[in-house]
């Protein structure tokens, strides 16, 4: 008895052991993780903060020669990243004027035909863009826009590949926010007599507001710090260019060039660092939204 | 009556233009990479030539893809005990509170961070600790981007997997305890169990964005046209490829990289369609 006693205590205590021991492997490697995070905004801050001065937002980049000059004489490299700045807001700006809209309509209408064979294909069909890869979405930016449209690298075609990358995340926060308000609300509404459009217009959306502000948001977030794409379509410029048909610089692509250039690769700092907090903003706002305007029935 | 019609016409005109973008998408890439498969066949696939010298064009695609294979494989492998302890610890250990939220905002700003950024990081960071661990003389290639890989998709792979975790009915759990079980043999035996085919999915969609990254890898992979030798190599994949031949093509070339477009929008199309597929019966 006794031995018996003592074997399943050592088999308790064994279990009771391995327990701890996963639960702190477990811990430890999750918050490893938090590593390389801070590695990365140490790395941007520590090096980029000084470049950040008020010049940085309304220069346009150096080229080589200038930063060649400065460095020559131990200043620090003129110029800024206002050529970035300005064609990442164009080209954000219109490919969210075209995905919008568009992915509007179609979550309202997944929302509203949630079965019925076309609705289960265009949710297939969401499913698989949100996968492609941005580079692909560039090839394809190019042959549909740079190729025939606009003879040539232009901010209007880096929209469009842009402005496919953010639909699928529009569409589906759209249909799931609106599929989470109560059909009571949209009865209600139907009952008294108002026209169908003006239930959804007037009703479902503004009720739904802040999940669907909350996916745009994130979805402009996401394509903010592309680069792969607007190499193949906006190419860079070393101007400020508000000419949609012409090749455009962004912040993503400043920071490719100045990584490539030997003279400039020390201003990647600060427009990294730039272009990470405009991200980080961008979520924060979007996580407020979200928290603070919840929908209440 | 009949502006209620209209109107849901409209609606299913958004449907309409998403299937048209996405069937213009698969047309572009087939018509676009004809000439290629014209010329060279399935050998574009296994063929490991890629050569743009005038005369002797030849271009395969088989370094490409291995590279590609290899790079996203490695990262998955570096990723999973990081990813699925985050997943664990938020699905299961601590659903809420201020651990969890410090973690979840983490897994959020890591997000965020652009690929051109990692790239950075890997280049600055991450090479120089590659040389001086001696893996690698100069520090580039497949190891190196699958390591900065590996940290882009923990967001992807983790967050699915704890919604999964999350999911399992806490009556199995609970009769587990009731049981005598430890949390580890919760785990081991309830959550693995019952969540392991959503934990599956969620690394398979990781999965395909790792095969779809590209500046990150440009930056750190290499860029040479020889399939890799072993995991310490110098490589290429077929989006850093794209990346960095694109512009300047012309010809078959031109068209050969449209091909690789292709390749990648079907592999990350198959991977994409499987991982939906499994989370669509998990929530079902």
């Amino acid at each position: 008895m006794n031995t018996t006693n003592s074997i399943s205590n050592q088999k308790l205590k064994w279990r009771v052991f391995n327990d701890k021991l996963f639960s702190i492997v477990m811990m430890t490697l999750a918050f490893i993780s938090a590593v390389p995070l801070l590695s990365i905004l140490y790395q941007l801050v520590k090096k980029g903060y000084k470049q950040v001065r008020l010049s940085f937002f309304i220069e346009v980049a150096p080229d080589t020669m200038q930063a060649m000059m400065a460095k020559a004489n131990h200043e620090i490299i003129p110029g800024g990243i206002a050529n970035g700045i300005v064609g990442t807001l164009i080209i954000v700006g219109m490919a969210s004027l075209i995905a919008i809209p568009l992915g509007l309509l179609t979550g309202v209408y997944l929302s509203e035909s949630s079965k019925g064979k076309m609705a289960n294909i265009v949710r297939f069909v969401v499913d698989m863009l949100q996968g492609v890869p941005s580079i692909v979405l560039g090839v394809i930016a190019y042959i549909w826009v740079v190729k025939p449209l606009t003879s040539g690298f232009s901010a209007l075609a880096g929209s469009v590949a842009l402005s496919i990358m953010m639909l699928p995340s529009i569409i589906r926060s759209t249909e799931e926010t609106l599929k989470m308000i109560p059909p009571t609300l949209k009865e209600a509404a139907l009952s008294l007599g108002v026209p169908y459009y003006k239930t959804i217009l007037k009703v479902l959306l503004p009720t739904g507001m802040s999940g669907i502000s909350t996916g745009i948001i994130l979805g402009i977030s996401r394509i903010a710090g592309e680069t792969a794409p607007l190499m193949l379509t906006a190419l860079g410029s070393s101007a400020i260019n508000l000419d949609i048909t012409q090749p455009s610089s962004a912040i993503p692509l400043l920071v490719w060039e100045f990584y490539n250039d030997p003279n400039l690769v020390n201003l990647i700092w600060g427009a990294s660092l730039v272009l990470l907090l405009i991200i980080f903003l961008l979520n924060i706002v979007a996580k407020t939204i979200s928290k603070k305007w919840k929908v209440q029935y | 009556m009949k502006s209620e019609r209209l109107f849901q016409y409209f609606l299913k005109l958004g449907g309409v233009i998403i299937l048209i973008v996405a069937i213009g998408i698969a047309a572009t890439l087939i018509v676009g990479s004809i000439p290629t498969f014209k010329e060279f066949g399935l050998n574009f696939i296994f063929s490991s030539d890629w050569n743009p010298t005038e005369g002797r064009e030849s271009y395969g695609a088989l370094p490409f893809i291995i590279g590609t294979i290899a790079t996203s494989i490695l990262a998955l492998a570096l990723t999973f005990p990081f990813a699925f302890s985050i997943a664990l610890f938020l699905g299961e250990y601590f659903k809420k509170g201020r651990m969890s939220s410090i973690l979840k905002s983490m897994i959020d700003l890591l997000a965020g961070i652009p690929s051109v950024v990692y790239g950075l990081w890997g280049f600055y960071t991450i090479k120089p600790i590659v040389v001086e661990l001696g893996l690698n003389a100069q520090g580039f290639g497949i190891f190196t981007s699958a390591f900065v890989l590996a940290i882009m998709i923990i967001p992807y792979a983790s967050s699915i997997s704890a919604e999964v975790i999350n999911m399992v009915p806490s009556q199995l759990k609970e009769a587990a305890y009731s049981l005598g079980a430890t949390r580890f043999e919760v785990v081991k035996n309830v959550i693995i169990p019952n969540a392991g085919s959503g934990i599956f999915a969620g690394f398979i969609l990781a999965f395909g964005r790792a095969i779809g990254e590209t500046m990150a890898v440009t930056m750190l992979i290499g860029n040479s046209n020889k399939i890799p030798s072993n995991l310490f190599d110098l490589g290429n994949t077929m989006a850093s490829l794209i990346a960095n031949q694109f512009g300047e093509a012309e010809g078959l070339k031109y068209t050969s990289l449209v091909a690789m477009g292709l390749l990648l929008f079907v592999i990350t199309g198959i991977l994409n369609l499987i991982g939906k597929m499994v989370m669509r019966k998990f929530t079902a």
